[in-house]
C-alpha cells in the first residue's frame, strides 16, 4: 500500500525553481487500478517517478508498506526498483542492439539468476504477451505495438508489485493503443499487481475505477463507479 | 549479459567502434616505429662504435691534443732521388696515426686506477705505399688542340705557341692500416669486434714474432693468401689469419704483434690508445674523471663521446627519430586518446536514455559503468591490434627498404694535419679520423615495443572508458525519461 505525505518536488532551472509536484497526499491500496491524467507539464511523469523510486522527493514521505522511499540509501533504492517496480515508458526504451529476448532478460539481471533461468522467464514473459514467436527480434525489426508488449514483458518478468506506465499508448495508433490496453488490463487482472498508469487519452479515464487529475502539481481525485 | 550486451554493442556500432579504435591504432603504429627505428639506429650506432672500439671498450686513453706546431715532422713527405727518367720507384712510409703517442707505461697506470676492470694497448698505423715514375715533359712547337694532353705539371694551357707535353708523373698512392696488437692480451681492443675466420689468431708467445692478420676484405682486394706472406715497409710478415668484422668495417686493414707495429714506426714503447674496460658500466664517467686527472696529458673518450661525434645521415635520422619521433608520436597519442574519450563520452551521451532505463530497472551503477568500460577497453585493444598490425608492417617496411645512413666520425674535429689532400684525422679524434661508415638501417621490434603497444592499448582504452563510465555513472534512473534523440 502506497501512502503519500506532502509530496513536493522542485526542479531547478537556472535561477528558477519549477513546482512540479507541490504537496500531494495519495493513498493507492494493493492490486488498485489508478489512472492518472492531467495537461503536460502537469506533474504527471513526475508523480510516477515519485512512486517508481527512480527520483526522491523534495519533501514528503512516499512510504510503501511502511517503508519510506524518500528516505531509503541509493544502493537499497536500486534494489526496491529491480524487485518491485516493472516500468513501461510512453518510448518503449528498448535496448536497441539487444533482441526481445535479451531485452527482457535486463530486468531479471540485477536479481542474480542463472543465465538459463533468465533465458527461460523471458521466453515465458514474452509467450504470454503473445510475441513467443519473435524472442530473436531487435526491436527495430518490430512493429511499435510489438515493442511495447516486449517492454511490458520486461517490466512483468520479475512479477513485480507495482506496475508503472507512463503514457504506455502515447506512440502508437489507435489500433495498437487498443491491443496493448488488452495486454496491460489483462495482465492486472491475472498478475494481481497494483497497476498505475498515465494518459492523455480520455477514452481509457473513463473507463478507470480511480482518476487522479494532476494540475500544476495538484492533484484531484475522481472515484468512477462505473467503472468496468 | 556483460559479454552478450557487449558483443551486441560492439558488432552493432561497428563504425563509432571503429573510429575510435583507429585513432589509437595510428598512435601505437606511430609509436612502434618509431620505437623499432630508433632502436635501429641505436644498433647502428653501436656497430660504428664497435668497428672502432672492439667489443666491451667503454672508453679509449690517447695524448691529450697539442696546438700542431708548423714544421714539425708528422707531414708525410716521400722522399725520391732524382733517378733517371722512366724507372720506377716505391717508397712505404709508416706513421703513428693522429702522430701523438703515449708511452706503454700509461696502460698499467691506467689499469691502476679506479673502476677499471681491463686495460690493453695498441698502435695504430698508417702505412702510405707510393710507387710510380717519374717523366720529364718535352716541349712541342705548334700543334694546339691536336696531340693528346697527357697530365701532369705544364700540360694546361695551350697560351704559348707550344706546350709541354708528356711530362709528370704518374704514381700510384696506397694507404692502408696497420693496428699493433697486444698478444698477451686480445681480450679487448679493436680485434673484438672481428672474427678470425681462416687460420688462427695470435699467440701469446708471438709477441715479436712476424705474423699477421689481414681483413678479409683487404686479403681479398690484395690477393693475400692465408699462409702467405705480406710486406710492410720491405719487412715479410707470415699471414696467420684472415679476419671478418662482425659488422661494419673493420678496425685495420692488416694487424701483427704490438712490438712489431712499434719497430716498423721507430716508436719503440710507444702506443696510439688505451683501451679501457670499466668494472661497472654505470660508472664511466666516473672513472673517466679519474683517468683524466690522474694521469695527465691524457684524453679520455668514451663511447657517448665518440658517439656525439658521430655524424652525416645517421646521425641527422637518429636526432629525427629522438627529437620528432619521440614528440610526434606522444603527441599522436594523446590527441588519439583525447578523442576516443571525447568518443566514448559523446557516445555515452547518445545512449543516456538506454543507461536511465536500465538503471531504472535496477542495474547498479557500477554495473553500468562497468559495461561502458568494458566497451571503450575492447575498442583500444581492437586499436592496439590494428596498430600493431600497422607498426610491425611498417618497420617491417623500414627494414625491408633498409635504407643506407652514412655515419662521419670525428670529422671536423680538430683540423691539425688535414692538408694535403690526404685525410690523415686531426690530433683531436685520433683512430676515429675522418673515417665514414655506412649502415643500412633495419628497424628491429622488441618485444618490449609489443608489451609498450599493449599497454598503450589497454591505457587508451581505459582512458576513453574513464571518460565514458564517469558519464554514465552520473546518469540518474529518471534520465530514462529524458527526452532526446
Ligand atoms: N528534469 C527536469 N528538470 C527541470 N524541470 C523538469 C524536469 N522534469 C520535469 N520538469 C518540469 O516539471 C514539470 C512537470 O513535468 P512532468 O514531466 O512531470 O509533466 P507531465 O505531466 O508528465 O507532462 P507531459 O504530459 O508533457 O509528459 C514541467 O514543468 C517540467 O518542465
Ligand atoms: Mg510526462
Amino acid at each position: 500500500m502506497y501512502q503519500l505525505r506532502g509530496v513536493t518536488k522542485q526542479y531547478r532551472r537556472g535561477k528558477d525553481t519549477v513546482d512540479a509536484l507541490a504537496g500531494v497526499d495519495l493513498t493507492i491500496g494493493d492490486g488498485d487500478r489508478l489512472v492518472i491524467q492531467g495537461p503536460t507539464g502537469g506533474g504527471k511523469s513526475t508523480l510516477l517517478q515519485m512512486l517508481g523510486g527512480l527520483d526522491r522527493p523534495t519533501a514528503g514521505s512516499i512510504e510503501l508498506d511502511g517503508v519510506d522511499l524518500a528516505k531509503l540509501p541509493e544502493a537499497r533504492l536500486t534494489k526496491f526498483r529491480a524487485e518491485s517496480i516493472g516500468f513501461v515508458f510512453q518510448s518503449f526504451n528498448l535496448i536497441p542492439t539487444l533482441n526481445a529476448q535479451e531485452n527482457v532478460e535486463t530486468a531479471l539481471v540485477p536479481l542474480g539468476l542463472k543465465a538459463a533461468d533468465r533465458r527461460e522467464r523471458a521466453a515465458q514473459a514474452l509467450n504470454s504477451v503473445g510475441l513467443g514467436e519473435r524472442l530473436g527480434h531487435l526491436p527495430s525489426e518490430m512493429s511499435g505495438g510489438q515493442q511495447q508488449r516486449v517492454a511490458i514483458a520486461r517490466a512483468l518478468v520479475k512479477n513485480p508489485k507495482v506496475l508503472l506506465a507512463d503514457e504506455p499508448t502515447g506512440n502508437l495508433d489507435e489500433s495498437m493503443r487498443d491491443e496493448i490496453m488488452d495486454v496491460l488490463e489483462t495482465m492486472w487482472k491475472e498478475l494481481g499487481l497494483t497497476f498505475i498508469m498515465v494518459t492523455h487519452d480520455s477514452s481509457i479515464a473513463r473507463r478507470a475505477p480511480r482518476l487522479v487529475t494532476i494540475r500544476k502539481g495538484r492533484i484531484t481525485i475522481t472515484e468512477n463507479s462505473k467503472a468496468v | 549479459m556483460f559479454f552478450t550486451y557487449l558483443r551486441r554493442e560492439l558488432r552493432r556500432r561497428r563504425k563509432a567502434a571503429l573510429v575510435v579504435a583507429s585513432g589509437l591504432a595510428l598512435g601505437i603504429a606511430l609509436v612502434i616505429v618509431v620505437n623499432s627505428v630508433s632502436s635501429g639506429m641505436n644498433q647502428a650506432q653501436d656497430k660504428v662504435l664497435q668497428s672502432l672500439y672492439g667489443l666491451g671498450t667503454d672508453m679509449t686513453v690517447t695524448k691529450a691534443a697539442e696546438a700542431p706546431k708548423s714544421g714539425e715532422t708528422g707531414r708525410p713527405r716521400f722522399e725520391f732521388g732524382a733517378k733517371d727518367d722512366g724507372e720506377e720507384q716505391s717508397s712505404d712510409r709508416v706513421m703513428v696515426q693522429g702522430f701523438q703517442t703515449l708511452a706503454s707505461s700509461t696502460v698499467a697506470k691506467v689499469a691502476g686506477q679506479k673502476g677499471v676492470a681491463d686495460s690493453v694497448g695498441g698502435l695504430s698505423l698508417q702505412v702510405m705505399k707510393v710507387s710510380g715514375e717519374f717523366k720529364r715533359g718535352q716541349f712541342k712547337q705548334g700543334q694546339s688542340g691536336g696531340a693528346t694532353r697527357q697530365g701532369g705539371p705544364g700540360g694546361s694551357g695551350g697560351q704559348p705557341q707550344g706546350q709541354v707535353e708528356g711530362g709528370g708523373a704518374s704514381f700510384d698512392v696506397n694507404s692502408y692500416s696497420v693496428y699493433g696488437t697486444d698478444v698477451a692480451k686480445q681480450g679487448l681492443g679493436p680485434l673484438t669486434s672481428s672474427k678470425v675466420t681462416k687460420g688462427r689468431t695470435f699467440k701469446t708467445s708471438e709477441a715479436d714474432a712476424k705474423v699477421a692478420v689481414a681483413d678479409t676484405s683487404y686479403a681479398k682486394e690484395k690477393k693475400l693468401a692465408l699462409g702467405g706472406t705480406v710486406k710492410i715497409k720491405g719487412v715479410k710478415y707470415k699471414l696467420i689469419g684472415i679476419a671478418t668484422p662482425d659488422s661494419g668495417d673493420a678496425a685495420a686493414n692488416l694487424y701483427v704483434p704490438l712490438k712489431q707495429a712499434q719497430t716498423l714506426a721507430g716508436a719503440k714503447n710507444k702506443i696510439t690508445t688505451v683501451y679501457v674496460k670499466a668494472t661497472d658500466s654505470q660508472q664511466i664517467s666516473a672513472v673517466k674523471a679519474t683517468i683524466q686527472k690522474n694521469i695527465s696529458g691524457t684524453t679520455v673518450t668514451t663511447s657517448a663521446d665518440l658517439a656525439d661525434t658521430v655524424s652525416g645521415s645517421l646521425s641527422t635520422a637518429s636526432d629525427l627519430a629522438a627529437n620528432v619521433g619521440k614528440w610526434l608520436s606522444i603527441a599522436v597519442l594523446v590527441a588519439a586518446f583525447l578523442v576516443a574519450g571525447l568518443l566514448t563520452s559523446s557516445a555515452v551521451s547518445r545512449r543516456v536514455r538506454e543507461f536511465g532505463t536500465l538503471k531504472a530497472l535496477g542495474w547498479k551503477s557500477g554495473r553500468v559503468t562497468r559495461q561502458v568500460v568494458g566497451e571503450a577497453v575492447v575498442n583500444g585493444l581492437v586499436g592496439g591490434a590494428l596498430g600493431i598490425a600497422v607498426g610491425l608492417a611498417g618497420a617491417y617496411a623500414v627494414t625491408a627498404i633498409s635504407p643506407t645512413l652514412t655515419a662521419e666520425l670525428g670529422s671536423g674535429a680538430g683540423g691539425g694535419a688535414r692538408g694535403g689532400g690526404m685525410a690523415m684525422g686531426g690530433p683531436g679524434m685520433r683512430q676515429s679520423a675522418g673515417k665514414t661508415l655506412d649502415i643500412a638501417l633495419s628497424a628491429p621490434v622488441s618485444a618490449t615495443t609489443i608489451t609498450l603497444a599493449v599497454g598503450l592499448a589497454v591505457a587508451g582504452g581505459l582512458i576513453a572508458g574513464a571518460f565514458g563510465g564517469w558519464r554514465a555513472s552520473r546518469l540518474r534512473p529518471a534520465d530514462a525519461l529524458r527526452r532526446v534523440e
